[in-house]
């Protein structure tokens, strides 16, 4: 490594305001690196599944239909079907909705609240002492048990749901930006912007963001697999979305009792859940690797 | 030090986040049967309509002193139904960790080891997927292949060391093999990360440059320095245990702590849930505390501030 | 090196770990250690979580269950539907029907050794009829209650009432069980805190873990009857040492348990897994009570006030369809048009609509509009952790759906309902329009018991039909005492149901329990389970 280390060659590219270059570079690092094409692949295959759910499923997600009830997958149900007749393969590609909106949807919440309260916890001493203390607090409660508490007591649907899922990841996010803050306000070329008199949002604009965009991304990624997963934790329990709409923890959560007898309703779903948060993963994996100088010096 | 303002934002975040709960526990208490005028009596009974900042400051006072209230339904101490619980959940918390641990870190130095192969790649991809799959689709696939068609080891329940050795053990074996997976899985991959890191490091490769064996350099040194970022991993892990733990006693029928979690949720039995959320947090705060405390033995230049 | 090694491993961490797992396990297995398994221990998986253990303050089925464990009865009902003497010795009757003369049996004690007297049973009495239905109805129309001598009460009535056996030996609500008169002391608003009985269980308070174990053991001074054991009466006669109640919320780990022969009994089971048990080696799988299926519509709020609007349910139910979905195998169920109940001595099917024929989507419609109904959401409460409930719910609002209803179908767990029934405001206020359970079949049968047929508004159940119609004629059948006079009035009440609408029924289904093939002498059909009489086969 006779040169700058890449990685800084990316910072100060970054800062040089040109975000849109990173991108392209990152995207074509990624689709070189195999795990990540394979995450990637994976994962946008499940999300067109789910995004082409009306179109694939030939039968409708909420018809009961007691005549067919627990039937194998077959032809005429690739899935099979639940207790009460309706058609799994329908229910799992429209699960595959709700699921991945969840998902989505969380990673923006928290990344987006967890970068706010970063840069004011990174900017701000007094606020930081207290911001800190109130995230360590959070970080106290295991995060299962504070989405169950909250998505129990404050009643179900996606919404709550959702937020259930965050709140205990966002202090994750908070860290992670204020961590970017507080080293890049020790760095020369800041101090000696801010000296030269530039107003502290142009800073935040061209120098802290761009720098935390990228961590930022990586944490995101990994948020939505993890709320993926607590999804199907706080429906297996009772506690997550109602089962009228299915997504794939209340599918499975309804077929907990039928294990032993229709299978296919746990681990079809399981399967798709599986999938999702390991392309995901993967993902997460492969951009962190790309981000992180230290660990493109391994052996 | 830091530890009691923690405690305090977790004292008003559990405390709170009941309290805007809209179901009201007294007609559960009455049963089917009862009438409305008989749901009204129960509620005056347990006196669910004082102020808020009156409860407060008396659940405060209350469990400092050791009193963490009566639960809605059973009407015993909550400290004593978790006292009583306690057993099976820290057996079940231990084994796991002892299981994990055993299989995660072998694993991870042989994947830095081995950096860049196909074992490797196969041994992280298998990481990856552990944190992937969900805990209860492996308690199942236990359950069915180990337990009922093959019967080796007990479909459910717990049993107490006092009841032998062996039931102990097996009753244990599958759970912790179903909660480990994705802690293993976590500390399989920092445990590569952190020993890749350290083997990237000058003195490391002067060592290998002086001709030291493999093994020594990856035991006696690399594993050494990287031993912090693992221990730190099982520490913060542990908050994937304490959930973990949840859906594990869930499916195997222990009762530990867990089961009382989910029981009392579903009755929104609400000094109950305080007490476990409080007792869980408290938990992991001192495992990250005793984690601190063996950084200063794995390395005695850490100094920590507070 | 290798103390190095283990050093940065963490052993003497773990080492400590381990110590301390094996001495917090030796210090608290020690209070609360399970006994080892032995084959004069009957394991039993029941249905719900045992909470609460005052069988007078809560009407919970499991409660009732506990309270047949460790308390005994005046009388109980046989096969027959007759009450049966069973602390009781026998009774005498005045002339003019107004005084009862109860006496009690030798041998009967309670579990710390003392004799059981009238003061008792008057104590017990007493604090039972402030609570049960039956009960204050008897506590209505009674004088006095008194204890002439230790072994004999008396009972005198301001009016003669056929009843009072039945009262005495009544299942469910809250059963008479008879307490040491210092436990029955304590008020009926409070609960009991010795559980003192004078059954052929007693209760091990020490080793009781709420949530997962209820443990009991054989009261080794009670005197059984000589009388066979015929449902609820005769010799409750204990073959086991030690009786484990095991609470298991994952019918799939119970399934495996069972069939793994880590417990004996599994006191309800979901049906697809009855029937994916039936023929499996080593389990016996049986029907249960019979229950009524009640879809109840809440007559104080729109649009179910109107009684087309109800009218509208018994054209979108179809029984059939309803119970595929909730129940599946049809061994398991059965069509039945009758409030009260079929196989019952009222079945009949005077004023059937709908309910047992194909839906009638477009007449159900046209009721709706009929109505007045606004378009506003219908809220349907879901219970979604009880299966067959869930799917009722569904269905219900698929249906509605057809007729052009807009539906809200609310999901949440059964304790979370229970408490949303008590509403009687609108819908924006919390309020709900439908609700879907079902009662027990026995209680069904008669117009005095089946509180879901009762339309007396405010005092009603939950959802508050107001008839007045309903309840002469529920006042007609309680006074008279011909039989065929009876019958005509329970038709005529049923023809009244079907134009009021109390509740839609969507018919009678068995439920189902299995045991090890080993076991014998478990009671069929009894509506709460007993474990008298029970065997193991060597």
């Amino acid at each position: 490594m006779r040169n700058p280390p890449r990685a800084f060659r990316t910072e100060t590219q970054a800062s040089a305001g040109k975000p849109a270059g990173v991108v392209a570079a990152t995207l074509s690092r990624l689709w070189r690196n195999p795990t990540a094409c394979f995450g990637g692949t994976l994962l946008a295959l499940l999300a067109a599944s789910a995004v082409l759910a009306p179109l694939l499923a030939q039968h409708d997600p909420l018809a009961l239909v007691p005549a067919e009830r627990l039937r194998a997958p077959s032809h005429e149900h690739l899935f099979g079907t639940d207790m009460l007749g309706r058609d799994l393969y329908a229910r799992v590609l429209h699960g595959g909705r709700l699921s991945l909106t969840v998902g989505i949807l969380t990673a923006v919440i928290c990344s987006l609240v967890g970068l706010a309260i970063g840069l004011v916890a990174g900017f701000s001493r007094l606020a930081d002492a207290l911001i800190m203390r109130v995230m360590d607090g959070i970080m106290a409660i295991p995060g299962i048990l504070l989405a169950i508490a909250l998505a129990t007591i404050v009643g179900g649907g996606v919404s709550t749901i959702v937020l259930a899922i965050a709140v205990p990841e966002v202090p994750v996010v908070v860290r992670v930006v204020r961590g970017v803050v507080l080293t890049l306000r020790e760095q020369t070329y800041v101090e000696a912007a801010r000296s030269l008199g530039t107003r502290p949002g142009r800073i935040l604009l061209r120098h802290i963001l761009p720098n935390s965009l990228a961590p930022l991304i990586v944490q995101a990624t990994y948020i939505c697999g993890l709320a993926i997963l607590i999804e199907a934790y706080l429906s297996f329990l009772g506690a997550g979305i109602p089962p009228e709409f299915p997504s794939w923890g209340n599918i499975m959560a309804e077929g907990r009792g039928f294990v032993l007898i229709a299978e296919w309703i746990i681990l079809i779903p399981g399967a798709f859940v599986a999938a999702t948060v390991l392309s995901l993963n993967l993902l997460g994996d492969a951009l962190r690797d790309m981000l992180d100088p230290r660990t493109r010096r391994a052996l | 030090m830091a530890t009691i303002p923690v405690m305090g934002v977790v004292a008003i975040i559990v405390f709170g986040l009941i309290h805007i709960s809209p179901t009201d526990p007294a007609a559960v208490i009455a049963g089917d049967y009862a009438t409305p005028a008989h749901v009204e009596e129960i509620r005056q009974q347990l006196q669910l309509d004082r102020p808020i900042h009156e409860q407060f400051l008396t659940w405060v006072g209350h469990v400092l002193s050791g009193d963490l209230g009566d639960s809605i339904f059973s009407e015993r101490p909550v400290l004593q139904l978790i006292l009583a619980r306690l057993e099976p959940t820290v057996s079940l918390a231990l084994m796991t960790i002892l299981v994990a641990v055993v299989i995660a870190v072998p694993i991870g130095v042989v994947a830095a080891w081995q950096a860049r192969t196909v074992l490797d790649r196969a041994l992280m991809l298998l990481a990856t997927l552990g944190i992937s799959v969900p805990a209860f689709w492996i308690g199942y696939l236990l359950i069915f292949s180990v337990a009922l068609d093959l019967g080796w080891l007990p479909v459910q329940g717990y049993a107490s060391l006092s009841e032998g050795l062996w039931p102990f053990l097996s009753h244990l074996i599958l759970p912790s093999i179903t909660l480990g997976t994705a802690y293993a899985a976590l500390i399989a991959r920092i445990t590569r990360a952190s020993m890749l890191e350290v083997m990237g490091q000058d003195y490391i490769r002067t060592a290998r440059a002086k001709g030291l064996p493999m093994r020594k350099v990856l035991i006696g040194h690399a594993l050494r320095a990287a031993a912090i970022p693992i221990v730190t991993v099982i520490g913060l892990g542990f908050a994937l245990l304490i959930g973990g733990v949840v859906i594990t006693e869930s499916v195997f029928a222990i009762p530990g702590i867990g089961r009382l979690t989910v029981d009392s949720i579903q009755r929104k039995d609400i000094p109950v849930i305080q007490g476990v959320l409080l007792v869980f947090s408290a938990v992991y705060v001192v495992v990250n505390l005793l984690v601190d405390l063996l950084y200063t033995l794995l390395d005695p230049r850490i100094r920590y501030a507070g | 090196m290798s103390g190095r090694i283990s050093s940065v491993l963490g052993t003497p961490a773990r080492r400590l770990g381990a110590a301390s797992a094996l001495a917090i396990a030796a210090a608290l297995g020690l209070q609360n250690a399970p006994v080892l398994a032995q084959d004069d221990t009957l394991r039993v998986v029941i249905h719900a979580d045992l909470r609460n253990l005052d069988p007078i303050w809560t009407t919970a089925g499991i409660t009732l269950a506990h309270g047949y464990m460790i308390y005994d009865k005046l009388y109980e009902f046989d096969s027959a539907g007759v009450p049966q003497p069973q602390m009781a010795d026998g009774h005498t009757v005045s002339e003019d029907g107004l005084v009862w003369t109860i006496t009690l049996r030798d041998g009967l004690m309670f579990h710390d050794g003392d004799p059981v007297t009238a003061e008792d049973v008057v104590a017990s009495l007493e604090r039972w009829w402030q609570r049960d239905g039956m009960g204050q109805t008897l506590a209505g129309v009674t004088e006095s209650l008194e204890a002439v001598d230790a072994s004999t009460v008396r009972i005198t009535l301001s009016e003669p009432f056929g009843l009072v056996l039945d009262a005495l030996a009544g299942i469910r609500g809250n059963p008479p069980f008879i307490m040491p008169a210092d436990v029955a002391a304590t008020p009926a608003d409070e609960q009991i805190t010795d559980y003192t009985g004078s059954g052929p269980y007693v209760f091990l308070a020490d080793a009781w873990e709420p949530g997962s174990t209820v443990v009991y053991e054989r009261f080794a001074d009670y005197v059984p009857r000589d009388e066979p054991a015929d449902f609820m009466s005769g010799g409750k006669v204990v073959n086991f040492d030690r009786v484990e109640w095991v609470y298991i919320p994952d019918s799939t780990t119970t399934m495996a348990s069972l069939m793994a022969g880590e417990v004996d009994i599994w006191e309800l089971v979901p049906p697809d897994l009855a029937v994916a048990m039936e023929g499996s080696p080593g389990i016996v799988v049986e029907r249960g009570a019979y229950s009524h299926g009640v879809i109840r519509p809440n007559h104080l709020i729109p649009p179910f006030d109107q009684p087309e609007a109800r009218q509208t349910l018994l054209h979108l139910v179809d029984q059939s369809d309803v119970l595929a979905a909730a129940i599946g195998d049809e061994a398991l169920w059965q069509e039945c048009a009758a409030y009260l109940t079929c196989g019952g001595p009222y079945e009949s099917e005077a004023g059937v609509v709908g309910v047992v024929a194909e839906p009638d989507i477009e007449r159900a419609a046209e009721l709706l509009q009929a109505s007045g109904y606004d378009g506003s959401p219908i809220v349907i409460l879901d219970p979604t952790d009880l299966p067959d409930l869930h799917a009722v719910a569904l269905y219900v609002g698929q249906q509605l759906r057809a007729a052009g209803a807009t539906v809200d179908v609310q999901a949440m767990d059964w304790s979370t309902l229970t408490s949303r029934r008590t509403s009687t405001a609108p819908v924006d206020e919390g309020g709900w329009n439908i609700l879907v359970t079902y009662t027990g079949g026995l209680e069904a049968a008669s117009p005095l018991t089946n509180i879901t047929l009762a339309a007396n508004c405010e005092n009603a159940w939950f959802g508050w039909p107001c008839d007045q119609e309903i309840e002469d004629l529920r006042t007609a059948w309680r006074t008279e005492s011909d039989v065929e006079a009876r019958r005509e009035i329970a038709e005529a009440l049923q023809v009244r149901a079907y134009e009021v609408v109390p509740y839609v029924p969507y018919g009678q289904f068995f439920t189902s329990r299995a045991h090890r093939d080993d076991i014998t002498g478990y009671i069929p059909g009894t509506p709460i389970s007993v474990y008298w009489n029970v065997d193991r086969v060597e």
